[in-house]
């Protein structure tokens, strides 16, 4: 397919220089502890830390893929809330303005301090409060993003569809839908990397012991640094893993934003 | 044909106030205007005149003060309602999400249209504008005129008695907006509407219509309605006397009101 060797000639050469530029900063770590000599407990060598993610991939693996899916499923669900909330609002004035100071409020919740509540409240061998914690975090984003959309009309495709007699949903679903895609894409690319990092902080506080929060801590508690770092790595290649899938979704959902120069 | 079709657009004492009390202004006042089944109508004058509102209380886009407007012999609304007219732009307004073909297949599709009829019919469609090539492209693949051709593709495809043109070639240039002028020439004789034309351009009045309406604002009015006559319209009638008779004879028209004022 053609299309897909461009596009994926174009990413390629995206992701050139940063590639280069990790590439180069990791050297530099490691030559910088060789010769300082400095403690593994203050900062482990690039080279002790892969060591580590290889002796343990398994465990890490499951630890990520038990976060991953607290942080797919809170996702989904914030997702879906903050779409429908979205909708609903820009339909309904008294609705708008009710949902949007309360989904500020929202965003203003310390999901810190929300976490041991909700554990009390579902029992702690349940991973239903950290997803609900990813839920709140989600909402907000998306909500925004998704109204602010949802309301730009273009003034000649109002008075189009004015003369086609067409119905309010008719032209939320013919326009303004389509016209609110790409600040839906900025919501849901703010949420998606947030997801996991919400996901994260929410297994610091008690409940259940998997995870990549709890395993990052048992390293530390064991002076793992190494191992505990092999973690943090996990973590932030889950994060990047949810905010590529969200910017792939943008680029499929949306073809007709394609750069110029690409054709479908 | 069978009876005689009622006029297109009948406007009697029609008049538009916006605003209340001391800031209230006279958008429009005390127009009366038919134009008959099947007529080409141009409505020209200054910014400020009130045409391109006109146009839009014909179309039902916004209610007259006083007045009584009726298409295709219903209330605007009814006409509206029942899909009587077809509107284009200045900005040819595409959906940029969809192809063209899609643009154009929209109102056949609100419509309740089956999908294999509404895409035979906006090939049709396209083909009529001569775009029959390019209904897989996205909006933003086709230059100014080639959109506007595909807006008046889509502006026709409910076959309307009646076609409602705001300064649809306005961001055209001149050789574009000449070829263009001569392409609507031939749609309008293949598909028998009505039409009320705003524009800038005494030169596209005076080639497109049957007659001119010439408004003047503040309040905006009809000051004057001239008459083309001119037959059957090609290229040579760009060069003809009498084209350019009638162009002076409008803006003179246009000048009216200047000329009563001077002592």
């Amino acid at each position: 397919m053609r299309t897909g060797a461009v596009w994926s000639g174009r990413v390629f050469i995206g992701l050139w220089p940063p590639l280069l530029f990790g590439v180069a900063f990791l050297a530099l770590w490691e030559a910088f502890v060789l010769l300082r000599d400095i403690e593994p407990f203050v900062l482990p060598k690039p080279s002790a830390i892969f060591e580590q993610v290889r002796l343990n991939f398994d465990p890490i693996l499951e630890a990520t893929r038990s976060t991953g899916t607290n942080a797919l499923v809170g996702l989904a669900l914030g997702l879906v809330a903050g779409l429908m909330a979205a909708l609903l609002a820009s339909r309904l004035r008294p609705l708008e303005e009710l949902l949007t100071p309360l989904s500020a409020a929202a965003a203003a919740i310390p999901i810190v301090a929300l976490t041991p509540i909700l554990n009390t409240m579902f029992s702690s061998t349940s991973s239903t409060p950290r997803r609900l914690i990813v839920l709140v975090y989600v909402f907000f984003p998306i909500f925004v993003n998704t109204l602010k959309g949802l309301r730009q009309i273009d003034p000649v495709h109002a008075e189009l569809m004015r003369s086609y007699a067409a119905s309010p949903w008719t032209v939320t679903r013919i326009v303004r839908l389509p016209r609110a895609l790409p600040f839906f894409f900025t919501g849901l690319k703010i949420a998606s990397a947030g997801a996991v990092i919400a996901a994260i902080v929410s297994e610091y506080f008690g409940g259940l012991q998997q995870g990549l929060g709890p395993a990052i801590t048992s390293a530390a508690a064991a002076s793992a640094y190494p191992r505990a770092w092999a973690i943090v790595c996990a973590a932030i290649a889950l994060g990047l893993a949810f905010y590529l899938v969200a910017v792939l979704a943008e680029r499929l959902a949306m073809p007709w934003q394609r750069p110029q120069g690409e054709t479908t | 044909m069978s009876a005689p079709r009622p006029p297109a657009v009948a406007l009697e004492g029609v008049g538009k106030r916006f605003g209340t009390g001391a800031t209230a202004v006279d958008a429009l006042t005390r127009i009366d205007l038919t134009v008959a089944a099947g007529e080409f109508v141009a409505l020209i004058g200054p910014s400020g005149c009130g045409k391109s509102t006109l146009l839009r209380i014909v179309g039902d886009l916004i209610a007259p003060t006083d007045g009584a407007v009726r298409v295709n012999g219903k209330s605007a609304r009814q006409a509206r309602l029942d899909q009587d007219y077809g509107i284009a732009f200045q900005s040819a307004g595409l959906l940029e999400w969809r192809t063209v073909q899609g643009n154009v297949e929209l109102p056949l599709a609100l419509h309740g249209l089956g999908r294999a009829k509404r895409r035979a019919q906006a090939r049709e469609l396209l083909e009529l504008v001569g775009l029959g090539d390019f209904g897989a492209h996205r909006p933003s693949q086709l230059s100014g005129g080639m959109q506007q051709r595909v807006a008046i593709a889509r502006a026709l495809a409910r076959r309307p008695a009646l076609l409602l043109m705001d300064e649809p070639f306005g961001a055209l240039d001149e050789m574009t907006r000449e070829r263009m002028q001569s392409e609507l020439i031939r749609i309008c004789a293949e598909t028998s509407a009505a039409v009320v034309f705003v524009t800038h351009s005494i030169p596209e009045a005076v080639f497109l219509s049957q007659r001119v309406v010439v408004m003047s604002p503040r309040p905006g009015r009809i000051t004057q309605v001239v008459d083309v006559p001119l037959g059957a319209r090609d290229e040579d009638t760009r060069e003809a006397d009498q084209f350019y008779a009638t162009i002076t004879d409008v803006r003179e028209a246009l000048r009216g009101r200047a000329r009563e004022a001077s002592p």
